[in-house]
């Protein structure tokens, strides 16, 4: 198996020629999106957690690393806590442009954007140069998800991805599962696949904890619903283990972390991960992306559409209903398995062969549609603090 | 014939693919599509509930995707509705909190 993919330094490999516009923190937002506006190849982002979170540097510098990145402009105000000088001395370790408009150094909001738009606009073209070309697909790096669940998902969508996260693994590429609040209740299965026991220690941890926080006492969340039971979900095993079939079978490797100074990254040499996190879809997308993921496939049985600043989402719906009212945002049509037209292995195998395309070049049709979500994500410290969860995982 | 699906060679309930009828006969098939068995279902059976492919006793468990789901709150026979009212979870019992919150 193989794909076309785009060359960066230090051996890494792309599928995305991004140029990412970032404003560090919310109030220099409008100022980058209208640096990128209009600018084919260039997307603004930010984060809203404010500029003394430093917390969330590590999720900004993973995100500008990663190889769908071609170059990166940041955006200052100048007097913000995360100051812009660390940052670009992180991001140029892998040896990727990063320049900086600072609005307080040069003096003008408008000379700024208008600084910012001769820097990007010379990123964009230099990206623009770089060809394509054929990679094995042991380089590739997938995430999975699901969101907008129904009754489909757990017997079409995420089987089907299952199928193809096993394919991909078997070949060489590495996929990543992130969301443990999903897993809560399928503790034995996942911990049964550890390839290790320090990882099987890690993988309770990684659940054990997100339980610790969704139940803490008088601000408890239930974690079975009534529409989940309408659904003919009848136990948390039932949902949670629907849920987590989207991971396929094969051997569990490690859980990649993140705490306040860092975020793994998904070793080289391929095989499965889970992933430490948040279930909310652009916030998880972005952590994925920090941690090396390419491409998402994401499972949604009522029809989420979104997209990703810096990782390309492939939709997959199990729902007959909503593939034929949403085929214009839905990418795979699963629900062939519902109307026992295909078997579950087939269509793992279409999303074999998606995912292959959009790594070659292939828009997905939330790129089409223009859909670039992002938001970054960030654990409460004194939460943690209370509960006494510590990052402390070996 | 309407079809149920079972999503494991261990599992001992199938999943509706469509809404099924007291006393209709549906079609057993697996992931790949292939008609296992037929089972005479004995309730109404909505869209993505499960139908008993065996015979469980009380205490016994519950298996799908070839996991465990939970463990028989009362005797179970092949054919019958399975859910809340006959299943309960080993790892979380249900609180009416639950049955409320949408």
């Amino acid at each position: 198996m193989e794909f076309l993919g785009f060359e960066r330094p230090k051996d890494l490999v792309g599928v995305r020629s991004i140029v990412l516009v970032m404003a560090i923190a919310d109030c220099t937002e409008p100022a980058a999106r209208m640096i990128a506006e209009g600018m084919e190849g260039a997307v603004p982002v930010t984060q809203d957690h404010g500029c003394i979170a430093m917390d969330v540097v590590p999720t900004l510098v993973g995100v500008a690393r990663n190889p769908n990145v071609a170059g990166t402009l940041l955006v200052a105000m100048g007097c913000e806590g995360i100051q812009p000088e660390p940052l670009i001395e992180e991001i140029a370790k892998m040896g990727k442009p990063v320049d900086v408009v600072n609005i307080q150094k040069i003096g003008s909001t408008r000379r700024a954007i208008s600084r910012g738009r001769d820097l990007a606009r010379g990123m964009v073209e230099q990206a623009k140069k770089q060809r394509r070309k054929p990679f094995d697909v042991s380089r590739l790096v997938v995430g999975v998800k699901c969101g907008g669940s129904d009754t489909t998902s757990g017997l079409a969508a995420n089987p089907a991805i299952g199928v193809m996260s096993d394919m991909l693994v078997d070949a060489g590429a590495a996929v990543v599962m992130i969301e443990p609040i999903e897993a809560i209740g399928a503790e034995k299965p996942l911990a049964a696949r550890a390839v290790n026991e320090k990882v099987k220690q890690q993988i309770l941890k990684w659940i054990g904890d997100e339980e610790k926080r969704w139940t803490v006492p008088g601000a408890e969340m239930d974690f079975m619903c009534r529409g989940n039971i309408e659904g003919g979900l009848t136990t948390l095993e039932e949902k949670s283990l629907g849920a987590i079939h989207k991971s396929g079978h094969r051997p569990i490797k490690g859980v990649l972390k993140n705490t306040e100074d860092y975020v793994e990254t998904v070793p080289p040499g391929g095989g499965f991960y889970l992933q430490d996190g948040t279930h909310s879809e652009p916030a998880a997308m972005s952590y994925m992306a920090a941690a090396g993921v390419h491409i998402v496939v994401f499972a949604t049985g009522r029809g989420g559409t979104f997209g990703h600043a810096i990782c390309p989402i492939i939709k997959v719906t199990g729902n007959p209903d909503t593939w034929s009212r949403m085929s214009e945002d839905m990418d795979i049509n699963a629900s062939t398995i519902m109307e026992g037209k295909e078997s579950i292995e087939s269509v793992g195998k279409r999303v074999v062969e998606e995912v292959l395309a959009v790594a070659s070049g292939r828009m997905t049709l939330g790129e089409q549609s223009g859909l670039y979500n992002f938001s970054v994500w960030r654990r409460d410290p004194r939460l943690e603090v209370l509960l006494g969860i510590t990052q402390q995982w070996d | 014939m309407k079809r149920a699906i079972m999503m494991d060679e261990k599992d001992n309930v199938a999943t509706a693919l469509v809404g099924l009828v007291a006393g209709e006969r549906v079609e057993v098939v697996s992931s790949a599509q292939e008609v296992l068995e037929q089972v005479m279902v004995k309730d109404a059976i909505p869209l993505g509930h499960k139908i008993a492919l065996a015979n469980m006793a009380e205490g016994d468990e519950v298996i799908k995707y070839g996991e465990t789901i939970g463990k028989a709150s009362r005797d179970i026979s092949v054919g019958d509705y399975v859910h809340i009212h006959n299943v309960e979870s080993i790892r979380l019992p249900l609180t009416e909190h639950m049955l409320r919150s949408k």
